[in-house]
């Protein structure tokens, strides 16, 4: 098949068969240089920003939510268009007819957008009310299934946080499959596909996805008339770089407009236009200064993008995140980088328009990446705090080169493969039950398989392991059949109909379980195994705390006797949760990540053995306990990469703080020293880490100020935020993080 | 093979030496200068004793991170007083294909001290002050020890940078910077001098341990003070 808009791009399969990567590895050209090349912001691009600045600093003032529309409910052609500044936007398309205007998505679930309109004082409208009297939520549909018993655990925040009561997200489209072959061509496609499931029997498999086809085909078309109102017909492939980024913003945008889901990532762009960067630029229509304004116009867009929330969401993933993840970087298959002069462009618009949280830019690191692109990465970690890294070379033999990352350390192949989302357990409160057979002393519910408390003066380890394994086994097939719910009515009633378009319709599905309190568990249970750990019970005979006497190994000092036990808890987890089979077939993967919630997960959970008081914060992630460390910043690097990627294929998420001082003497040895720790972090299999280069002082500063620094943009679990966007509690805890200082 | 008494590990080390640096902080050191920060380093019967091999093994566990310039380091205390288990380190460390860093103070000389010196690849110098008297009260040294130190540096060729800690009225002047500037031009072995502000964090170490911090009244310099003596350099 040939295009006229195709001319000059190499032939190959990509023309035959919807196939983003192939077209990529024949056309792109590999860029090994440094940062020397790029172009600052231009007036256009500066007048532009400082427009959208504005209305943030409006947003700020109206508490955090600028306008929702109450009376309309979100989808790809339910508003007319909106603009920033119609005459000078590059890029055009905004979720709602006006910038950072909320729109309603009930459709996960009613209770949600009336509750989130009533938190920023506006009450959703009737005419919405009435009609979904009449309608069924994915959150009424999961409400429908649940058993009592997941009602519990999710009452007892044993497992919390799960997307029963709003979007799951966590899917990405392949958005570049737009621009590459037009949507027409992706309908012929899916209607192929459709014409041959109508051959197959029609057993519930089968009518199920066969509706789904349906539903994606109509959605396709919705798409084509959303982009027709701004102007564009989308229907053929981009015959240029603007129309490139523009073809793939529009099928983003429609992704956004249809579903509020927690985690609405882009995918693996920025290599994908510099082939149509780089093609514009040798026919001499494009500049390096005009390259850079396309990106800087695309991120504008992409920082614009809102949804609306409750003040509930917020407390588990604070900041009002969307997760725009963008992987850039990484290796091909066949040895060259694939990083182009396109990464460092869109790395560079935390230059030309200042740090900040979103798109979540996410450097694939691989230690064959060219050295330029390495020290720009590090130069950036050290001047905005504002990207992330995760491990090219562990990920890369299992999803090919064509893999991005959804939410925050998810990686799926683009186009291929998508996830069912499932929060996480408490692994510290699943403990605590265990020991006390069944009671969860903070909430006051029964809950497992009900047996007496542990008994004696001293917690055996043999015994309490004992106990946790009758548990975790327990919990694990509660935790897959909850999810299996949750996904069933996910699809059945709040299905990804633009997003699912845009994957292959054979597509591979995970079901990603996550656990918090890592660290916690694996200093209790060194705690008991190698200190004297003395339970202390209340009036009817339940422990609720522990007297510690002695020493013990803890989770972040490079000390095998603690640190596999972490790894070893990971290990069971995952082991148990595949007994139980999942909706769809789905595999099993684990994650151990937390966003902003060990704030409260760490509120709902007793004291723990490890010495951990009653409700206090839980470390992010995989982290170390704060302040547990006692060697140093590489040891504590060492004890979280020693978690295997093998049982945690939904990611491990490392969030690490070091003060400039501590890092070199000068911005040079800051750079270099940087990319060595991440070399050496990343060459022992590690698979993630948030770097944030800045001192404790600024954050109280911050604190005590936010008026005053409403861009510092920090990285967290697995994301970025502006710092004045978390809840104080959260803003307290992380001041409270380990800082690695110069000694 | 005897072992070496060492008061702690810092994994991530990278403004001891080039790098990032696994830095071994070495327990024991017979000076009382007046601006230690590391008080609890004194004591040549405290902290705990390893094999060279095991801080070897130690230190390998943060081989990846170390890069084209990175390795281990020597810290103290003052670690010429273990020169001979030092010198089984550093040695232990060559065969292993680990650049080595001595920091010190350059005051003892012992009979290991050459074989010291003969595995070592930088060493970080500390020349406190540039006037005997001052080395005399506020170190307990004379000034010709750690010059004499110096001189066998520069004899072996060894890439040496000299640091100063500026204490504000004992030698932030012009013409302290210029000795020391002297001092650095006629050893051809040093290719750098790093000036490092007077820090009174240790404070609570010393209250601690129960010990009087002799400079406790003296001002931390400011960091334009800091970088009016670099310039001099």
């Amino acid at each position: 098949m040939q295009h006229e808009n195709w001319k000059g791009f190499k032939a190959g399969p990509w023309q035959d068969e919807i196939n983003v990567r192939d077209f990529i590895s024949r056309n792109y050209t590999e860029y090994t240089g440094d940062a020397a090349f790029l172009a600052g912001p231009t007036e256009r691009t500066r007048d532009l920003f400082k427009k959208v600045e504005g209305l943030f600093d409006l947003e700020r003032r109206f508490g955090g939510v600028l306008d929702i529309d109450t009376a309309t409910v979100s989808s790809l052609t339910t508003f007319s268009p909106g603009y920033i500044d119609k005459e000078n936007e590059l890029i055009v398309g905004l979720q709602t007819n006006r910038p950072l205007k909320r729109g309603i998505a009930p459709f996960g679930g009613i209770r949600m957008a009336r509750q989130a309109c009533e938190a920023y004082g506006y009450k959703l409208s009737e005419t919405i009310e009435d009609e979904f009297r009449f309608r069924t939520t994915h959150n009424d549909g999961v409400f429908r299934a649940y058993t009592d018993e997941m009602r519990l655990a999710r009452k007892c925040h044993v497992i919390t946080g799960l997307p029963d009561a709003y979007g799951r997200g966590r899917i990405i489209g392949d958005y570049r499959r737009v621009a590459l072959y037009g949507v027409d061509r992706l309908i012929a496609e899916k209607k192929k596909d459709k014409a041959e499931l109508d051959a197959q029997v029609f057993d519930t498999v089968n009518i199920r996805l066969d509706e789904e086809l349906y539903k994606q085909i109509s959605f396709l078309g919705f798409l084509k008339e959303m982009a027709a109102m701004y102007g564009y017909d989308i229907s053929g492939p981009a015959k240029n770089a603007r129309e490139a980024i523009q073809w793939t913003y529009f099928a983003y945008l429609g992704a956004i407009k249809e579903q509020n889901g927690a985690a609405m990532s882009l995918g693996r762009v920025a290599t994908f236009f510099d082939i149509y960067i780089e093609r514009d630029i040798a026919a001499g229509i494009l500049t390096e200064e005009g390259a850079q304004e396309l990106i800087d116009d695309f991120v504008l867009k992409l920082r614009c993008a809102r949804h609306l929330r409750t003040p509930e969401y917020n407390e588990l993933f604070g900041g009002d995140p969307m997760w725009i993840t963008e992987a850039v970087g990484g290796m091909g298959e066949d040895g060259r980088t694939l990083v182009s002069r396109s990464s460092f462009r869109i790395l560079n618009t935390l230059y030309t328009l200042g740090p900040a949280p979103e798109p979540n830019l996410t450097v694939l690191w691989s230690e064959a990446l060219p050295e330029g692109f390495k020290r720009f990465c590090a130069k950036l970690s050290c001047d905005t705090d504002s990207i992330q890294y995760e491990n090219d070379d562990l990920m890369r033999p299992i999803y090919g080169d064509d893999y991005a990352i959804a939410c925050c350390v998810s990686a799926m192949k683009l186009g291929k493969q998508m996830q069912f989302f499932g929060a996480r357990c408490n692994l510290a409160k699943l403990l605590l039950i265990a020991i006390n057979g069944g009671y969860d002393i903070s909430s006051g519910i029964h809950i497992g398989p009900q047996m007496e408390p542990l008994a004696g003066d001293k917690l055996d380890f043999d015994t309490v392991m004992a106990r946790y394994d009758i548990y975790i086994a327990w919990l694990s097939r509660l935790y897959v059949n909850t999810m299996n719910v949750i996904h069933y009515m996910h699809d059945k009633y709040c299905y990804e109909k633009v997003q699912m378009a845009l994957h292959d319709t054979d597509v591979e599905r995970l079901m990603a379980f996550g656990v918090a309190g890592l660290s916690v568990v694996a200093d209790s249970l060194s705690a008991i195994r190698y200190a004297d750990v003395r339970p202390l019970r209340n009036e009817r005979g339940y422990i609720t705390d522990y007297e510690i006497c002695g020493d013990f190994p803890k989770f972040g000092n490079d000390d095998d006797r603690v640190d596999l036990i972490a790894k070893d808890m990971t290990h069971r987890f995952i082991t148990e949760l595949r007994k139980t089979r999942t909706y769809r077939n789905a595999v099993h993967t684990l994650s151990v990540l937390t966003i902003t919630s060990n704030v409260m997960y760490g509120k709902n959970t007793g004291a723990t053995p490890d010495g951990r008081r009653a409700y206090e914060p839980f470390a992010p992630g995989a982290n170390p306990m704060h302040n547990r460390e006692e060697n140093g910043a590489l040891a504590s690097l060492n004890s979280v990469a020693k978690l295997s990627y093998e049982d945690c294929r939904d990611g491990i998420s490392n969030t690490f703080s070091i003060t400039p001082e501590a890092l070199g003497h000068d911005e040079g040895e800051r750079v270099d020293n940087l990319v060595a720790i991440l070399d050496g972090y990343f060459a022992k299999k590690a698979h993630h880490i948030n770097v944030n280069v800045l001192n404790r002082e600024t954050l109280m500063r911050a604190y005590e100020d936010p008026e005053a620094y409403p861009n510092l943009t920090i990285r967290v679990s697995g994301y970025a935020v502006n710092f004045h966007k978390l809840s104080r509690e959260q803003q307290r805890e992380v001041i409270s993080r380990t800082f690695h200082e110069a000694v | 093979m005897s072992g070496l008494r060492v008061h702690s590990f810092q994994s991530l080390g990278t403004l001891d030496g080039p790098g990032v640096r696994y830095v071994v902080f070495l327990q024991g050191c017979p000076l009382r200068c007046g601006c230690c920060h590391n008080p609890d380093t004194w004591d040549p019967d405290g902290g705990t004793v390893y094999a060279p091999a095991d801080i070897l093994a130690r230190a390998e566990r943060f081989r990846t991170y170390f890069g084209r310039e990175g390795g281990v380091t020597l810290s103290g205390g003052e670690p010429l007083l273990q020169a001979e288990a030092a010198a089984d380190f550093f040695s232990l460390c060559h065969e292993a294909g680990i650049h080595t860093c001595l920091d010190t103070s350059g005051c003892l000389w012992g009979d290991a001290c050459d074989r010291l010196l003969s595995v070592t690849d930088r060493v970080l110098l500390d020349i406190k002050y540039t006037e005997d008297a001052l080395y005399r009260a506020h170190v307990g040294c004379s000034l010709a020890a750690p010059l004499a130190f110096l001189a066998k540096l520069s004899l072996r060729g060894i890439p040496t940078t000299l640091r100063q800690v500026i204490i504000p009225g004992k030698n932030d002047t012009k013409e302290n910077i210029l000795r020391l500037k002297d001092i650095a031009a006629a050893h051809p072995c040093v290719d750098g001098v790093e000036l490092l502000p007077f820090r009174k964090i240790c404070q609570v170490k010393y209250d601690r341990m129960g010990l009087a911090f002799p400079f406790a009244d003296i001002p931390e310099p400011t960091k334009a003070q800091m970088d009016a003596l670099r310039a001099y350099l």
